[in-house]
């Protein structure tokens, strides 16, 4: 792969990590404030759901997943079992479409 | 505190990437370095045993190996330091590189990849041109400072975890030397030398485990120049130059 799209992911890698430690810490500390009244599931789903701020935070994080799991497992695979080149890219990238897909199945689950 | 031995039990590799370590008795004396040890074995115990060295005081970088586990320069590796009361000290060539025979690996992957990192300088001037004024307190100055004093031993090489994984990554030696053109106002090839290390194998591959940092015997930090290079490509890329 050339220089530019290494950088290219590298970045991308980068830059959704800091998305991603951002989305995660907001996730955890609202799960924990969420369930210390004891809310039920039914509960939570009535206040998330039609709400757009739920719904794009929700978005955002698993944009971030979608980007940064594949890059990072290309990485693992190419260092620790050699698998690298045009077939590797394509499974990841397919696998980052499928993260995609259900994660955004998700969040339309818990929104809509 | 029990007494040391006066005698080491000294493990050497005997043999290429096959091959077993060997035992030898060697007298135990003071301000002994690992080097005089290996010198002692070939002098009088077994003069079939190769390994490499040539200075002596640390400034050639030829005789690095494998001291208890740890990469090192033998000739400023004080016995007193490595071997504990128990006598014993393993000797083998260094990590991540062919071994040619017992104690001498081969170093031309090591050189070969400075070569790729094209870890030479480029010129942009004749003779006839005057000197290039760089100022010493300059932040560019300052980056070539901290790298420049590298005399290519390879301990960072055979230290670093990421060269173990993957043998088309350059190192961190040829990293540092690249970081430190690219700072160097008088070179010419900023680019090229940006777009080979940036691709696969080069400074993005890093982990930033430290292992390079903390072994090198001059105290550079080539992680640092290596996170320099990735800043560097970063925004070169964002540029658009890459």
């Amino acid at each position: 792969m050339s220089a530019r799209t290494d950088t290219r992911l590298w970045l991308a890698q980068r830059i959704s990590a800091m998305v991603l430690g951002a989305c995660v810490l907001v996730h955890i500390v609202t799960i924990l404030y969420a369930m210390h009244g004891g809310l039920t599931a039914a509960e939570i789903l009535a206040r998330t759901h039609g709400s757009w701020t739920v719904a794009a935070f929700y978005a955002v994080f698993v944009a971030a997943v979608a980007v940064h799991a594949p890059i990072g497992l290309r990485a693992v695979l190419a260092e620790w079992l050699g698998l690298r080149g045009a077939a590797t890219d394509w499974i990841l990238l397919l696998a980052g479409v499928a993260l995609a897909v259900w994660g955004f199945r998700a969040v339309w689950a818990v929104v809509a | 505190m029990s007494k040391p031995t006066d005698t080491l039990q000294v493990s050497v590799w005997r043999g290429a990437e096959a091959g077993e370590f060997q035992v030898f008795d060697v007298p135990r004396l003071p301000s002994q370095t690992v080097l005089d040890v290996v010198t002692y074995i070939q002098r009088n115990l077994d003069e079939t045993v190769s390994y490499r060295f040539a200075c002596r005081v640390g400034m050639c970088g030829s005789c690095a190996m494998t001291v208890n586990g740890v990469a090192r320069w033998t000739c400023r590796t004080h016995v007193d330091k490595v071997v504990g009361d128990d006598g014993r000290l393993e000797l083998a060539p260094l990590a991540n590189l062919p071994v040619i025979k017992d104690l001498v690996c081969d170093m031309r992957p090591f050189f070969d990849k400075w070569a790729r990192a094209r870890g030479y300088f480029s010129p942009t001037q004749t003779r006839e041109d005057d000197f290039a004024r760089i100022s010493p307190q300059s932040k560019q100055r300052k980056n070539v400072e901290a790298g420049i004093e590298c005399i290519g031993c390879g301990v960072c090489y055979a230290s670093c975890d990421v060269v173990s994984w993957r043998p088309d990554y350059l190192g961190p030696a040829a990293l540092n030397r690249a970081w430190t053109l690219v700072n160097d106002p008088r070179d010419g090839a900023r680019l090229e030398r940006l777009q080979a290390i940036a691709g696969d194998g080069g400074c993005l591959a890093c982990h930033t485990h430290m292992s390079c940092t903390e072994r090198c015997p001059k105290q550079i930090a080539p992680t640092a120049s290596i996170a320099g290079l990735k800043r560097a490509t970063a925004l070169a890329t964002l540029k658009g130059e890459l």
